[in-house]
């Protein structure tokens, strides 16, 4: 999960990372109080799950209250790649001296973590990597051993900070290794890192994502979630513990295991090319494939008006292909009228002929199997086509 | 041969009693695998009957290979308690471990993979997040399902369960020498190149199939493996290339980051490396049924 710049920051200032002040507004004039309290000139920034705010004019200086609310009526409710702005950080403007970058993130080739950072900082990271790779500091951390002060020096030494804020830099960088861990983060990243013109350190932007696999530990993170922003169906589809992401076709999908509705996906794409349809979802309901997760799976993938034929394809292998199919044939009893669109079946793997009887029997108006993956995506094309 | 597991392999379930371990240790039993043993320290000294074939609980790990000779572990427990399951293992130095739990936190996987290397690499770790591994007719140490495909000379190695199903499913004419699921998770013990490097040097392997999927860059790393180091037919696939930028897809490691990780240069290393790669799983099949023939 990805978090916004206020709550990284927030977790920033809770783990002693040093941050300036501020507060969230959802409309100008709250952005106006915010910058009456701390005092001008205030930044005004965008708070989206997205990069290069700044080019998109998602972030602005204001030198009075009133100005504050001008910026914040103009960057609440801007497109920035998509992400609409619903709310912006309000925080006293710092003077620069120096901008650097600094992050933490998952070496996933290694094994391991990974520390990178440069003194030049402020600009996108991939760039400095790309054109100056010699400038950005890539120190792999063991896990077990953490990072201490000794090999917070090491970074630091490694990146070149300057003398005069060098301990601040290594305090700093041992605090955002305590989020990093004590928050099971998969990324804590800082740019800009910023240098003031009094050599006090500041992390000025933050960027956190954390790994949900460790909620269970994590009962607060909860809150993080930012229930708005969520596609309804994808909440729907949360709430009932299905592993769905929407997508923006007219097949919908139900598979078993996530590689498997990975590739269903790829292979309706494909089929879809020449109907100009293409996968509505991604939904993964697992190795049990009840009636109750089949219903609740259709029931999610229903739900979606863009859904015009439904593509159902299920490897019987814990699971056997009758099990499977009764759970279709009792998922459409449960659905009853609010099942709507054509289902394309394609069954295979264990007990694949008992699975193929069971729905031929049932002769659902709605059913049709089909023997194989590929002919089975061609004929949900087909029907999302012809129903669009 | 077959790879990492065989006939002589000795078994043991760490989360045997519980409902996964219970489930998956009598359908192990049921394809053949020599199972001796259970641990769980809160039921250590029980017996446990599944379908006929008691077996002994033990305390850990270490009394368990002690009693038993056991060589290999496959492991159940849940998610909060993995980390700990697993470095009982590296620490018994135990040959392989089998982990299948899936939702274990990355910064846990990071940690027992650190102590695995602190402590010389003694243990395998297959998983986390994986079916585990199956030598047909010697030995099926985990999830997959025995009765999919029998032996024979084809190796297989995915990141994907259900892919990996069914592409034995399709294949299943040849049969395996060994099929190994090598788990969705961003960190993960053994990869795409242990499996093929064993797979080369295994005399019962005579073509590899290998899936791969969005996130990371294990398949480019394997294609370059390839490309210096095997010499056995590969063929390839990759899932995901219509998935969308920063969603993650199932697997917790299955996610495209900016332009990184994507399908397409997966699919585009293994071709430089004159892997051929599948369209479709279908297709995939397709590739190594003419190797298979013209072999």
């Amino acid at each position: 999960m990805d978090l916004y710049e206020y709550q990284a920051k927030d977790l920033f200032a809770a783990h002693g990372v040093p941050v300036l002040p501020g507060d969230v507004a959802t409309n100008p004039a709250d952005a106006k109080a915010i910058a009456a309290k701390f005092g001008q000139p205030v930044v005004v920034k965008a708070q989206v799950k997205t990069g290069g705010r700044g080019k998109a004019g998602g972030v602005k200086l204001a030198s009075t209250a009133e100005e504050t609310e001008e910026k914040a009526t103009a960057i609440l409710g801007l497109d920035i790649k998509g992400h609409i702005v619903h709310r912006v950080l309000v925080t006293p403007a710092s003077d620069i001296a120096e901008e650097y970058y600094f992050s933490f993130l998952l070496d996933r080739a290694n094994r391991t973590f990974l520390a990178m950072a440069s003194v030049e900082g402020g600009m996108d990271i991939e760039e400095v990597a790309a054109t100056k790779p010699e400038a950005l500091a890539k120190i792999h951390i063991d896990a077990i051993e953490g990072v201490d002060a000794a090999k917070a020096k090491e970074i630091a030494d490694a990146a070149n900070f300057p003398a005069e804020v060098k301990d601040q830099v290594i305090d700093t960088i041992v605090k955002l290794w305590e989020t990093f861990v004590a928050e099971d983060a998969t990324l804590v990243e800082v740019n800009p890192l910023v240098r003031d013109p009094q050599d006090k350190i500041v992390a000025l932007d933050g960027k956190v994502t954390l790994d949900e696999n460790a909620s269970f530990r994590h009962p607060a993170h909860a809150e993080l979630v930012d229930k708005a922003a969520e596609n309804p169906l994808e909440a729907k589809a949360k709430e009932k513990g299905l592993n769905y992401v929407k997508l923006d076709g007219e097949v919908g999908i139900i598979g078993n295991g996530a590689g498997l509705v990975m590739s269903t996906l790829d292979v309706v794409a494909y089929a879809g090319e020449q109907y100009g349809v293409k996968p509505a979802n991604f939904l993964d309901i697992g190795g049990g494939a009840s009636a109750e997760v089949m219903a609740n799976g259709l029931d999610v993938i229903l739900g979606d008006e863009a859904v015009r034929s439904v593509f159902v394809n299920v490897f019987g292998g814990i699971t056997a292909c009758d099990a499977v199919a009764n759970g279709i044939v009792k998922a459409l009893e449960i659905l009853g009228d609010e099942a709507t669109k054509p289902l394309v079946v394609r069954l295979d793997g264990n007990n694949v002929e008992e699975g193929r009887r069971i729905l031929a029997e049932a002769n659902h108006p709605l059913v049709t199997v089909v023997d194989t993956m590929d002919n089975a995506a061609a004929k949900a094309a087909e029907l999302a086509a012809a129903g669009v | 041969m077959a790879i990492f597991l065989n006939e002589n392999s000795k078994v043991i379930v760490q989360g045997m009693t519980g409902a996964e371990g219970t489930k998956h240790t009598k359908r192990m039993l049921a394809s053949g695998t020599n199972i001796v043993g259970g641990v769980n320290p809160r039921k250590a000294g029980e017996k446990v009957d599944f379908d006929g074939t008691v077996l002994p609980v033990f305390g850990s790990v270490k009394e368990a290979m002690e009693a038993t000779g056991a060589n290999v572990t496959v492991i159940f427990v849940p998610p909060a308690f993995a980390k700990a399951a697993v470095i009982e293992a590296i620490d018994a130095e135990i040959e392989l471990a089998v982990v299948i739990t899936e939702g274990i936190p990355v910064h846990d996987t990071a940690y027992f993979w650190a102590h695995a290397v602190a402590t010389g690499n003694k243990t395998r770790i297959i998983g986390p997040n994986c079916p585990g591994i199956i030598s047909p007719g010697k030995s099926n140490a985990g999830i997959i399902p025995a009765n999919i495909a029998g032996s024979g000379k084809i190796g297989l190695v995915s990141k994907s369960g259900t892919l990996t199903y069914q592409m034995m499913y399709e294949l299943r004419d040849f049969g395996f020498s060994t099929a190994i699921g090598i788990g969705g998770d961003p960190i993960i013990g053994t990869t795409h190149i242990d499996a093929l490097e064993a797979f080369q040097a295994d005399d019962e392997t005579v073509a590899i199939v290998m899936i791969g999927e969005i996130g990371g860059d294990a398949e480019e790393r394997a294609a370059a493996y390839i490309k210096e180091n095997v010499t056995k037919p590969v063929v390839g696939y990759v899932a995901g290339f219509t998935a969308p930028e920063g969603k993650t897809m199932g697997h917790a490691g299955a996610i495209v980051s900016g332009s990184a990780g994507t399908a397409q240069a997966k699919k585009e290393a293994l071709e430089a490396a004159g892997v051929k790669v599948g369209k479709t799983p279908s297709e995939t099949a397709a590739l190594m049924r003419e190797i298979m023939n013209a072999l």
